[in-house]
């Protein structure tokens, strides 16, 4: 039987990290995935690192360009939790569709999204992503299939539900054969107390859905500790369990082992066609935001889980395993330096978007702006990639 | 040749899903009922029989989760038509139906579009109270990014209800409780209705009256007595809001100076100010008065018969209104 409380004693008494550890999740060791191992090409693990670095070193760059207020609005950095992105974005395929919230410059640098893509959405030029219409907190990509960067929070695990849905009904309805697409969407921890986010798991347990729900447990929700706002937070699979969705803990300062663990479910996921619910322990090293002091937390804490940080703990591996040495770790940091650089060089470079911008993308038809004249003018649309058919409704008798 | 073909509502609305349905393999109907029960108003009748449990899908009671995952499968490329049983449950879906649908496309510079049908009853049924009644079009019009039919009749409710299932964008559907069972022809061959295009339903010289929906039958009825007064009314049916054809309006109201617009959702801020708004502005040397307005009550929808009746547009406050609009004539 569960306790309802937070069992912070048990195993954690007498270490003293252990004890922090269990302060931020409650104690959790005997929730914790049976280990997994898997075969793993060295190549690809190098890929790991890299990815994890590009991530860091971006995100170190986008501070630095808010505090020069070249990027505005809100902005949320994944430092600390880089590993999540990267092994869970691993483990699938790249035409697996991918939803996340709105710390999601990781998750776009894990797809493959180019940085400068990526910076320049956030500097408002009109080389982003999404053409600067859509900021820090939205960052798209369709050729990568990521489906957003959403900024209300739980506002995408509907929508998770709907890609892994729309994802099977393509193959099954439409083209007769089995499916064989999941979907991937992460949220953080706060979520889980949104409506939406219950509303998604019944539908997804319901309708035999296979998307697989990431929980990027940082163990806060903005300066809100998690015991302080979420019941049974030291058992967040309980949740799942109530839809009747397998529910995994998961260390995600690992990336060999997030990577080793989402394989495995999402394997399962593309063969059994169900939902999977992942509380995957994380931290991110800053604030939720620019403007947040983290007076919530101890600098004690923070150093507990500094010394625990995802890309040192895969250069150990890499290097205990001779795949690392000083010289490939020192030439990879310079390339990704270098890119990172040219992103922001590039991005400084690229316009603002143009007036006509304003108006373009509201609708896929050729509707524009609202201005009160009689019709609508006709200057909107045609231009996106988001036509699905081709209307004709010129008459009204065919 | 025959005698005109005459159906109801409900049987127009699913005549254009089900034939939709037929052309398009990526159209599929959700929501509460739909399927086993027939349609909670028996609009998707026999569907799950010809479609099977795939494409007509029944919802657990849970509109922000169902509303959010035919948007995502929207996002894969799919034309979902979701079925609300009453556009008054949408508010709990106010976060996927707003902020999602009208927005991704644009906060995607034009990556993903949305292409879902919301659609179900609008506007106050018989007595259901205050929280069964929502005129949502006096909410939701305010959003750019959605499109938004509001059909009167049997012919418009299936021609717009197959150009929104075809067209790339979502589109809020309002339908009536009240008008489900009304009969009207509507022909056997395939037709579909452009959005942004006012029908003028009585053509007249002395007063315009501009309306959608449900009141559009108040203001015909208030015409025939106006007629009788020897007042003249030109009656017009605008059938989608979003977009508006100010146009049909306009032209209608320089040629008669007068204008009343029956809009049943409340007065402050809504689909009909902005069209009263629009005739002034246009108008503006044309009009002998102000445009005039016949709204519902600004009060929540009560429930006795008698406060609901005069809670409504009806015939008799748009004869008033003319009466005042005309007063010179």
């Amino acid at each position: 039987m569960t306790s309802l409380s937070n069992p912070t004693s048990g195993a954690a008494a007498g270490d003293p990290a252990k004890q922090v550890h269990a302060k931020v999740y409650g104690d959790v060791d005997h929730l914790q995935a049976p280990p997994v191992s898997v075969n793993v090409a060295p190549e690809r693990m190098l890929q790991w690192l890299h990815d994890m670095l590009l991530i860091r070193e971006f995100e170190i760059r986008c501070m630095q360009a808010y505090q020069e207020k070249k990027i505005g609005g809100f902005c949320h950095v994944y430092i600390g939790q880089e590993a999540v992105a990267v092994g869970c974005i691993q483990a699938v395929e790249h035409r697996d569709p991918v939803v996340t919230a709105y710390r999601d410059h990781g998750h776009a640098l894990a797809r493959g999204m180019d940085p400068k893509y990526c910076m320049a959405e956030m500097f408002g030029r009109i080389g982003g992503c999404a053409k600067g219409k859509g900021g820090s907190m939205h960052m798209f990509d369709r050729d990568n299939n990521l489906y957003g960067g959403h900024g209300i929070v739980g506002a995408q695990t509907p929508l998770g539900a709907g890609l892994a849905f729309g994802c099977k009904y393509i193959d099954e309805v439409i083209e007769g054969k089995k499916n064989s697409r999941v979907a991937l969407c992460f949220l953080g921890d706060g979520a889980l107390n949104q409506g939406a986010f219950h509303e998604a798991l019944n539908l997804a347990g319901l309708f035999d859905i296979p998307v697989i729900y990431v929980v990027e447990n940082n163990g806060y929700s903005m300066g809100t500790a998690i015991a302080r706002g979420t019941t049974m937070a030291h058992s967040l699979i309980t949740k799942a369990a109530g839809y009747g969705i397998d529910g995994y803990v998961v260390d995600g300062m690992d990336v060999s082992e997030v990577y080793a663990q989402m394989k495995r479910i999402a394997d399962k996921c593309r063969a059994t066609s169900r939902p999977a619910f992942v509380d995957m322990r994380t931290y991110r090293y800053k604030g939720h935001s620019m403007s947040d002091p983290r007076k919530y937390r101890t600098k004690e804490e923070e150093e507990v889980f500094e010394t625990g940080d995802p890309i040192g703990t895969l250069e150990r591996q890499l290097r205990a395993a001779g795949i690392l040495d000083d010289d490939k770790l020192k030439s990879m940091q310079k390339a990704i330096r270098d890119q990172v650089r040219e992103a922001v060089a590039w991005s400084d470079a690229s316009p603002v978007p143009s007036m006509d911008e304003l108006f373009t993308d509201v609708y896929v038809e050729k509707w524009g702006p609202y201005t009160g004249s009689t019709q609508p003018e006709m200057n909107g649309g045609g231009a996106n990639q988001a036509t699905t058919s081709t209307i004709n409704v010129k008459e009204e008798l065919l | 040749m025959s005698a005109l073909r005459e159906i109801e509502f409900r049987d127009a609305l699913r005549e254009a899903m089900s034939e939709e349905m037929r052309r398009d393999k990526r159209v599929f109907l959700l929501g509460e009922e739909v399927a086993e029960y027939n349609g909670a108003y028996k609009v998707s009748r026999g569907m799950l029989e010809e479609f099977g449990p795939r494409r007509i899908i029944d919802t657990p009671i849970s509109e922000s989760g169902f509303a959010g995952l035919a948007i995502g499968a929207a996002m894969m490329g799919l034309k979902p038509v979701v079925e609300f049983m009453s556009w008054s449950f949408s508010l709990v879906a106010a976060d996927p139906i707003l902020n999602n649908a009208p927005k991704m496309l644009y906060m995607s510079g034009g990556q993903f579009g949305c292409p879902v049908v919301f659609r179900g009853n609008d506007g106050a049924g018989g007595q259901l109270g205050s929280t069964h009644s929502w005129c949502v079009e006096g909410l939701f019009s305010n959003v750019p990014g959605v499109k938004i039919a509001i059909p009167s009749n049997p012919y418009d409710a299936k021609g717009l209800l197959k150009s929104s299932i075809r067209g790339d964008d979502p589109v809020f559907f309002l339908e009536s409780e009240r008008m489900l069972g009304n009969k009207g022809h509507v022909p056997e061959e395939e037709y579909v209705i452009p959005f942004g295009q006012a029908k003028i339903l009585r053509e007249g010289t002395d007063c315009t009256l501009a309306s959608w929906g449900r009141p559009v039958h108040f203001c015909m009825e208030a015409a025939e007595e106006l007629q009788k007064q020897g007042i003249s009314c030109e009656v017009i049916d605008l059938r989608t809001v979003r977009p508006l054809d100010i146009g049909t309006v306009v032209r209608s109201v320089k040629k008669t100076s007068n204008c009343v617009v029956v809009d049943q959702s409340w007065s402050f801020g809504s689909p009909g100010s902005e069209l009263a708004s629009q005739v002034h502005r246009h108008c503006f040397d044309d009009l002998d008065n102000y445009v005039h307005r016949v709204h519902t009550a600004d009060v929540p929808t009560p429930y006795a018969t008698n406060l609901e009746q005069e809670y409504l547009p009806n015939a008799r406050k748009i004869v008033e209104a003319v009466r005042s609009a005309t007063y010179n004539l």
